[in-house]
């Protein structure tokens, strides 16, 4: 890849990564929260695999954006519906 | 105030300490003794194409049945503590909103695709990036797919259990044969290693690396089972 375009991509992503952790920390709607989270993770496994590291991208994008956000909405969806009932 | 001084002060510390460690920071121009080793030794040692894989399974073996037990335990407490209260009221489930019909022809189309790619996953971990840790999870998010789909689907705990416990006896057992007809514990060269980067080398590799996937795929699900079946109480 590029030598000016690798850094610059990896610039962009450690500092959207940064917003998108500071999103989930400060707004209020949890749902919201819980998608910022995903959105951390799944840029982490992206710059993983920038740095030739496969494996632990694909454990990233596996487990850390996609059965734990899905786990979260799913515990929302009960913690929501016990508060209903 | 005082805790938000606190807070800052911390941050202060948190952040003179990182600083001080990228500007003694260089990068390594070759790998260090450890590194070379590996990357030297595997292919002819394991017969591994993937060395990630070959140290997981082989050189760090042991670790890896740590992080499976890890893993079974946090299942089995998350099945215990919700068990809890789950027998009654069965009749007072209420009314689900019935799932949108783009998400349940979207998964008969890909539950079958997701379930394959992890099997694929995990059975060429010794050839492809990847693995049982992995491939488990691909596993688990297509039961998590028809649990979306079908909040009320109901899958058979038994055959969870006796999937994840037949895999995690047979990956020990392997383990245990390896001290009597190869090096040790866990050592890969019961079978013969065979032709470097083909789906059949790298010994017991690729056996141990499908029942971790398995494993890893049975303990994910009944989690999500577990949390999926929880009576709203």
């Amino acid at each position: 890849m590029n030598e000016l375009l690798m850094p610059a991509i990896t610039l962009l992503f450690s500092v959207v990564m940064i917003g998108a952790a500071f999103v989930s920390i400060l707004v209020k709607q949890v749902s919201i929260a819980m998608l910022a989270a995903g959105l951390v993770s799944l840029l982490a496994s992206v710059l993983f695999l920038f740095f030739a590291a496969p494996d632990v991208a694909m454990t990233e994008a596996a487990i850390g954006s996609g059965l734990t956000t899905f786990l979260f909405f799913f515990v929302l969806g009960r913690v929501r519906g016990d508060q209903r009932d | 105030m005082i805790k938000r001084a606190m807070v800052f002060l911390f941050l202060l510390g948190l952040g003179s300490l990182f600083i001080v460690f990228m500007q003694e920071y260089t990068p390594d121009t070759e790998l260090n003794q450890t590194g070379r080793y590996y990357a030297e030794h595997t292919a002819q040692d394991i017969g591994a194409a993937n060395i990630v894989t070959a140290i997981i399974v082989t050189y760090r073996g042991l670790d890896t049945i740590g992080e499976v037990t890890v893993l079974f335990l946090t299942a089995a407490i998350v099945g215990m503590l919700l068990s809890r209260g789950s027998h009654k009221g069965k009749s007072l489930q209420r009314e689900l909103p019935q799932s949108g019909e783009l998400l349940t022809t979207g998964s008969y189309l890909l539950v079958p695709l997701i379930l394959l790619l992890g099997a694929y996953v995990f059975i060429n971990g010794h050839l492809t990036p990847g693995g049982g840790f992995q491939g488990g999870a691909i596993i688990a998010s297509a039961i998590l797919l028809m649990l979306l789909t079908d909040p009320l689907r109901h899958f058979s705990h038994q055959l969870i259990t006796i999937i994840e416990s037949v895999s995690g006896l047979l990956f020990v057992s392997i383990g245990v044969l390896g001290l009597f007809y190869a090096g040790g514990f866990l050592d890969n060269r019961i079978l013969p290693l065979g032709e470097l980067g083909s789906l059949f080398s790298a010994g017991v590799i690729p056996i141990i690396y499908s029942l971790i996937g398995l494993k890893v795929g049975a303990e994910f699900s009944s989690m999500l089972v577990n949390l999926s079946e929880t009576e709203d109480s």
